[in-house]
């Protein structure tokens, strides 16, 4: 019964991706046919090593994962907190607004709101005191990250807190009285009562978080098309200028091979050490 | 004090879409005046300029098919497959479930090369079956994990009284179990087919141009001579988005559930 789903799975993700790892192992340029495509072993992967480029695309993606994660982790936290008691409806209309608009749509709205001297972001950090000259957020290398991790916590911290409000709904409600009664505080409660609790349910965001920043595009591609200049160029972006702009398939090939293998390995790594706490508290 | 951190929370997940609603709805000028908090006056010029963007409306048409169908493939793949990881013991049964969860991980950018030149050898590239085929296998692992979700919840008392009744497991399949799962495959739909409806990387990387840009891409390619018509832009944004976020607010309650229930983010 499984083998039509089984079998489209494996010919459209497994056999290419087989694929993909024979084509990093050849020079394949469309663009210069007449080369041919000749075996040349690791020589991709040497290039992947020595380009400097690609090796700042992983750094941003890491930092940006990091920084993103990290922050939709703690206000999905508090959000889930904050919304919990409150009528149900509510928080689920509110979480899945951003979480079901389009990612392209979502970074041009994003976009729209760092544009331009009189765009809200200037106004707020005007309202805020932060700066009296108008911003222009997209044409600074640091300052073009701001619109994308805003962009990227709006969007998915209502999804996080969503999927930690089911836990939390999980923790007993005599456990947090009795902790009440016997006089703790509003933080302490949160900490040795619903948090324990909430573990399991953090490290599943956090992996599934984590892996999706991991191959974070659209937004980019949308804000701020990596740059200014290559300065936000994550490396799902890179990779695909490599193949679908400079059509070098063989090297980007080799470059989708590293990608897959580093998510690979953050997640088997993840699983782990997280693996047996999961499982445990399953049963 | 929680009361006013959930407004606040509210707020700040509302208060960009209405931005960019408002914006829409104001004349050009106005737009470098400073963000509309509240408009004063009500411009439909930007949904006009937008009525003759053929692009967009291509771009619109093209999603619409390329979802629907990708949908209809997947939904009864999907629930054969699901069917059996819910409720037969077989070998290989837990792996089969990680290795579907792994597919959904998965970054998409690690296919590309290898589907560029396998569509390109089908003369595939640029056509919807071009579109159709990676998104199956791509929200196929999205919609059998929601969907052995769903089906485990249903009891299994009617389904073992028709068993031995004498009726085969496709009968008892076909006959017993997608009525009941119906209201689960509504919702799985939904979210199969907003997965299709938000794709960017495959249908930017295998269309060619407007005749089968996917909606998305339309929007993001969206660009003016000389500078970006934020006005027919956010115009684009709202007719675009508004019918799916309808949808799926409509249906918020399954889709939680299952979405709660896979944890899977789509």
């Amino acid at each position: 019964m499984c083998l039509p789903a089984v079998g489209s799975i494996a010919t459209v993700a497994l056999f290419p991706l087989l694929w993909a790892g024979w084509e990093s192992l050849h020079v394949h340029d469309l663009r210069m046919p007449w080369l041919g495509r000749p075996f040349v072993g690791l020589a991709n992967y040497a290039e992947a090593i020595g380009d400097a480029r690609f090796r700042a695309a992983l750094a941003h993606t890491a930092a940006f994962a990091a920084v993103s994660v990290t922050l939709e982790l703690v206000l999905g936290t508090l959000l889930a907190v904050a919304l919990d008691g409150a009528r149900r409806g509510v928080a689920r209309t509110a979480a899945l607004l951003p979480w079901a608009i389009p990612t392209v749509v979502a970074a041009l709205v994003w976009r729209f709101l760092f544009d331009g001297p009189a765009s809200a972001a200037n106004e707020v950090a005007r309202l805020l005191g932060l700066s009296d000259a108008p911003i222009v957020w997209l044409a600074e290398p640091w300052l073009a990250w701001v619109p994308i991790v805003v962009a990227d916590v709006w969007k998915t911290t209502p999804f996080v807190a969503l999927l930690l409000l089911a836990a939390l709904q999980n923790v007993p409600a005599e456990l947090v009285e009795a902790a009440r009664s016997d006089g703790a505080g509003a933080w302490q409660r949160f900490w040795h009562v619903s948090f324990p609790t909430l573990r399991p349910a953090l490290l599943v965001a956090l992996l599934f978080r984590a892996l999706d920043a991991f191959r974070i595009f659209d937004l980019v591609f949308v804000l701020t098309a990596g740059g200014p200049g290559t300065a936000t160029e994550p490396v799902a972006l890179y990779t695909f200028q490599v193949l679908l702009r400079d059509l070098r398939f063989g090297y980007g090939s080799a470059l989708s091979m590293t990608i897959f293998l580093a998510t690979f390995a953050l997640a088997w790594l993840y699983v782990r050490l997280a693996g047996s706490e999961l499982l445990e508290r399953e049963r | 004090m929680k009361r006013l951190a959930t407004l606040a929370a509210l707020a700040a997940i509302a208060l960009p879409l209405w931005l960019a609603a408002t914006a829409s709805l104001s004349p050009e000028a106005r737009l470098f005046e400073g963000p509309v908090w509240l408009p004063r006056e009500l411009a439909l010029e930007h949904y006009r300029a937008l009525g003759s963007h053929g692009d967009f409306w291509l771009g619109l048409r093209n999603s619409l098919v390329v979802a629907s169908l990708t949908t209809a493939l997947c939904l009864p793949i999907g629930a054969l497959c699901a069917y059996a990881l819910a409720r037969l013991r077989f070998p290989g049964r837990a792996v089969l479930l990680a290795a579907t969860m792994a597919t959904a991980m998965f970054p998409q950018i690690a296919i590309v090369s290898p589907l560029y030149l396998l569509l390109r050898a089908l003369g595939l590239v640029h056509t919807y079956p071009g579109l159709v085929v990676p998104y199956v296998s791509f929200a196929l692992p999205l919609t059998v994990w929601l969907l052995v979700g769903f089906l485990r919840q249903l009891p299994a008392e009617i389904e073992q009284a028709a068993l031995l009744d004498g009726a085969s497991r496709w009968r008892v399949w076909f006959e017993i179990v997608m009525p009941l799962a119906a209201p689960a495959l509504a919702a799985t739909g939904i979210l199969t087919f907003l997965y299709c409806w938000n794709e960017f990387l495959f249908a930017l990387s295998f269309t060619l141009g407007p005749e089968r840009q996917t909606m998305p891409v339309a929007i993001a390619l969206l660009r003016g001579q000389y500078q970006i018509p934020w006005g027919t832009i956010l115009a684009a944004a709202v007719v675009s988005t508004a019918p799916v976020a309808a949808l799926v607010l409509a249906f918020q309650r399954r889709i939680t559930a299952g979405l709660a229930a896979g944890a899977v983010k789509g």
